[in-house]
């Protein structure tokens, strides 16, 4: 049975749809009401607010704590300035990626870093010979994201220091309304947004702080069917839906490389060795197998196909994760493991992963689709990810 | 003229009524005599105290073949099987650990005792299912004979080469380890905590004279991986009206198709014409004749008491006297008054459907172990607890519950003789209490009956020599196509048209069933019946 996080008596009152999911063994609202339209719509146009405590935190400190997680990890993490936070992988000693998360350096000897799945013995593992300490938190720090274009205006009054200049990937220690957090301008829906991070006794009068100063710029409690729109318009991977831990996996074919996922550009080769490097160098020259990358569905062909039955077009409102075939002709040529109608870009969108030969923009593909119970191929073509990109994300 | 029938099954446990069953389905004349006056024996539910029914030996199902289910429409002719999913470890100082269905409240369990182990867990998990992968085709199939030169053995014996080549180099070495490492330097491997490693590591022992130190036993871990109900790995369930529920099962399933099955029978000899079995005499007197007789008591039971030596040849007499017993486990089935209230965790609650395991350490197990070798009960023993009856309500009346343990060691040989056991029996049953009593305080104001079952009792009442609960002990030595014996490992015996059946054959173990099967399936391709 799922735990409460510590912002649950909150988001349980507002949550009427009683609609929640098991996220890493906590309560977490997969939507507020429904639909979810509203929620997305938050994020997009004013202010989602998202209980992301969850997500596993693990607080790398000591005189070491730099080196060992450029150890550890596909980026050379010495280089990351305090108060500068980045995204990337970690991979086993074959390159083949366990998880991802951010690393975010707080001071120059202490990181956190996040994941998806327990990481504590891996990391703990890897730390021999380094001074280093490594210690889970996910359980004593709650975490709220903030996300969408009205996010700055409403928490920088908030914010003393202010957070107004944060810029993106940025982390600063600060106080809302006198209780002590840290906010990082990160998030997982691609647009603006920060995570405000405080201790467990603080979340509720965080969550009171944000919500009733927000009220005034629509900010709407969001779960996370929501940011699984966001996520994917945003063309972020998710683990155990778009790629799998090799911890995981009982087939080589099912591990993947940083390439193969789209994260070869977080792979940072020429500096010390880290744990992978070397298989990770391999595939670098010889070229990696597959690619992540971003489909859009031709519209057209997928209302023509369901003319054909007599039917009107339709796709689900939500995010779908049950993985497709992806055709070249009749080969298959890979696998779609998400995707999404966007509302903003009204756009039938989805992420595959592909063999190389078919992963550059443009190529045409075909994607199956379900239609009346009988199975059909649509046109697809392989686009530039992300596919929502908006200035403000970053400005 | 005495009728005659194509098999005569002697003994009625579950593995004799499913290899009945599978001859009357290919449209064989069988017939299935049991001593007792009830089917099962020692997958059997009895009433031994009025309204509460005792799985009154074996008591959990998990390696039943999933295919045997199909074949024999097992569910059709009553077989319900109920989910046990918790396992619950109480520990002396007020803590407890429990295994969950949930994986994340699992980990969260775990992680109070090493959070390292929680996130082992699931890599260790996913190893043994990966390894399992290799060992699970031997459980649906006769043992191939590794001397022969026969093309068909040497085919079979490639297969099973191929499989384990396919597992790749680190695989093939920590098979290698599995084969040859006791189940506590096995887990040593992966996990710190001392908690879980001991009710992880009994897994490897039940049954056994071995202690969790004991090299080999590491191999039986991998089995527990393996327990499935309907094809889906690892789960462990109860069988609905108690263990008795699987026998009756495949017996309604057996007489449908045709086979005849009498209790209250129990067989004296086999009868023999030159070298061949041709029937079988009840102690009354009563002859039936058959094509074949299969016995599905154990191996010395069949050969010393229904064959007799001096039918044998002194080879199948040293061998048969060579296969090993030494029952090392006892049974307490309790009817309760309520639901006991463990001191670490009171009241009821999910974390008591499952198993509870008195196993708090490694050290424990190893100093239970060492009273045994001494030849005495071990005085704070390991059980293994299950309530059936928050589960099932056939089995005790309404707000009462039937408590079955397994307790473990209580070896059939004690110093003072398996024939003094009933002496000792209120010793062992006082040492299970007040074990129990340590984690439950309350238990003795609830027990409406007490049934105190020692390996002597197996032994003499339930046919289960030296009290051992599977027809022989399941050590690598006597396993595969060294079970029970290199020559008789193919369900065949050196009397002709005598076959076995049971535990004591490949593979033996639990209510599995799969003996009974092969044993059939064998018996029908040599032409025997």
């Amino acid at each position: 049975m799922p735990l409460p996080t510590p912002f649950h008596p909150r988001t349980s009152k507002l949550c009427t749809s009683l609609l929640y999911k098991d996220w890493g063994g906590y309560y977490a609202v997969c939507a507020y009401g429904t639909p979810f339209d509203r929620e997305y719509q938050a994020f997009r146009q004013t202010a989602g607010l998202i209980d992301v405590t969850p997500l596993m935190k693990y607080e790398v400190t000591g005189a070491d704590a730099g080196r060992f997680l450029s150890h550890v990890m596909v980026r050379n993490i010495v280089k990351l300035k305090t108060g500068r936070v980045t995204y990337c992988c970690w991979c086993d000693g074959k390159g083949k990626v366990l998880d991802d998360g951010t690393v975010t350096r707080w001071a120059e000897d202490h990181f956190r870093v996040t994941s998806n799945s327990p990481a504590l013995r891996w990391f703990q593992n890897a730390a021999r010979g380094f001074d280093v300490t490594i210690e889970e938190s996910t359980d004593r720090i709650a975490v709220l994201a903030l996300q969408g274009p009205s996010a700055r205006k409403i928490l920088a009054p908030l914010t003393d220091p202010d957070i107004g200049s944060l810029r993106y990937f940025g982390a600063m220690k600060t106080k809302v309304c006198g209780i002590p957090v840290e906010v990082t301008r990160t998030g997982y829906t691609g647009d603006l947004g920060y995570e405000i991070w405080t201790k467990n006794d603080h979340a509720l009068a965080l969550y009171d702080a944000i919500f009733s100063a927000g009220k005034i710029h629509g900010i709407e409690p969001c779960g996370l069917d929501a940011m699984d729109v966001t996520r994917i318009e945003a063309g972020f991977i998710l683990h155990g839906i778009d790629y799998f831990s090799a911890k995981s996996c009982l087939l080589e074919s099912q591990k993947s490389t940083p390439f193969e996922i789209g994260l070869g550009w977080s792979v940072q080769l020429g500096r010390e060795p880290f744990i992978g490097s070397a298989a990770l160098r391999a595939e670098k020259k010889r070229g990696a197998a597959r690619a992540l990358v971003g489909l859009e569905i031709d519209w057209d062909d997928l209302e023509r196909l369901f003319d054909e039955e007599g039917l009107p077009p339709s796709v689900p409102c939500h995010g779908w994760r049950d993985p497709i075939p992806v055709y070249s002709g009749d080969v298959q040529v890979g696998r779609a493991t998400s995707g999404v109608w966007s509302p903003i870009l009204k756009k039938n969108l989805a992420l595959a992963t592909v063999e190389s030969a078919f992963a550059a923009t443009g190529t045409p593909l075909l994607i199956e689709q379900t239609i009346e119970f009988a199975r059909r191929k649509v046109r697809a073509v392989v686009v530039k990810k992300p596919f929502f990109d908006p200035e403000r994300k970053r400005s | 003229m005495a009728k005659r029938y194509d098999a005569i099954i002697v003994g009625g446990g579950h593995n004799g009524l499913v290899c009945a069953a599978y001859l009357a389905r290919a449209g064989r004349k069988v017939l299935v005599l049991e001593k007792r006056r009830v089917l099962g024996g020692a997958a059997v539910t009895e009433e031994i105290y009025p309204g509460f029914r005792f799985s009154v030996l074996s008591y959990v199902v998990s390696l039943l073949r999933p295919q045997i289910i199909r074949d024999l429409e097992l569910p059709k002719y009553g077989l319900e099987i109920l989910p046990l999913d918790a396992s619950f470890l109480p520990l002396p100082d007020g803590r407890s650990l429990t295994r969950w269905g949930d994986w994340e409240r699992t980990r969260r369990e775990i992680s109070k005792f090493s959070a390292r182990d929680a996130e082992v867990l699931p890599e260790f998990g996913k190893l043994m299912v990966h390894m399992s992968r290799f060992v699970k085709p031997l459980l649906d199939m006769a043992p191939p004979d590794p001397t022969s030169f026969d093309p068909r053995e040497l085919a079979r014996l490639g297969k099973l080469g191929k499989s384990f080549t396919e597992l790749g180099p680190d695989l093939q070495r920590l098979k290698y380890k599995m084969l040859t490492m006791s189940a506590a330097d096995f887990l040593d491997m992966w996990f710190e905590s001392d908690e879980l490693k001991g009710v992880m590591s009994v897994s490897g022992i039940i049954g056994t004279f071995l202690g969790v130190r004991s090299p080999g036993t590491a191999y039986v871990l991998l089995h527990h991986y393996m327990g499935e109900i309907d094809g889906v790995f690892r789960s462990w369930g109860f069988s609905k009206g108690g263990t008795g529920g699987v026998s009756l099962a495949i017996a309604r399933s057996a007489e449908a198709a045709g086979a005849e099955i009498r209790t209250d029978a129990p067989v004296a000899k086999v009868l023999l014409g030159g070298d061949a079995a041709e029937g079988v005499v009840l102690e009354n007197g009563d002859e039936f004749r058959a094509k074949a007789v299969v016995s599905a008591v154990d191996p010395r039971r069949t050969f010393f008491g229904l064959v007799g030596k001096e039918h044998l040849d002194d080879e199948t007499i040293t061998a048969i006297g060579n296969y090993t017993y030494r029952g090392s486990s006892g049974k307490v089935n309790l009817a309760l008054d309520a639901v006991p209230d463990f001191t670490c965790r009171p009241g009821t609650g999910p974390h008591l459907y499952g198993d509870i395991a008195i196993a708090p350490n490694v050290r424990y197990l190893e100093k239970a172990y060492d009273e045994a070798k001494e030849g005495d009960f071990s005085s704070r023993p390991y059980m293994n607890i299950v309530i059936p009856s928050l589960s099932d309500p056939t089995v005790a009346p309404p707000g009462k519950h039937v408590m079955s343990i397994f307790v473990q060691y209580a070896p059939y040989h004690i110093k003072e003789g398996p024939e003094q056991w009933p002496l000792r029996k209120d010793a062992f049953g006082e040492a299970v209490l007040s074990t129990l009593e340590e984690y439950c305080p309350k238990i003795r104001d609830s027990i409406l009956h007490m049934q105190v079952i020692t390996p002597w009792e197996m032994e003499q009442e339930y046919g289960l020599t030296e009290g051992n609960i599977f027809h022989g002990e399941l050590s690598l030595e006597q396993l595969f196509f060294l079970r029970p014996t290199a020559k008789m490992a193919r369900y065949r015996t050196p009397v002709r048209h005598l076959w076995m059946c049971a535990s004591g054959t490949h593979p033996g173990g639990g209510i599995m069933g799969a003996s009974g099967m092969l044993a059939a399936r064998e018996l029908m391709k040599a032409g025997g019946v």
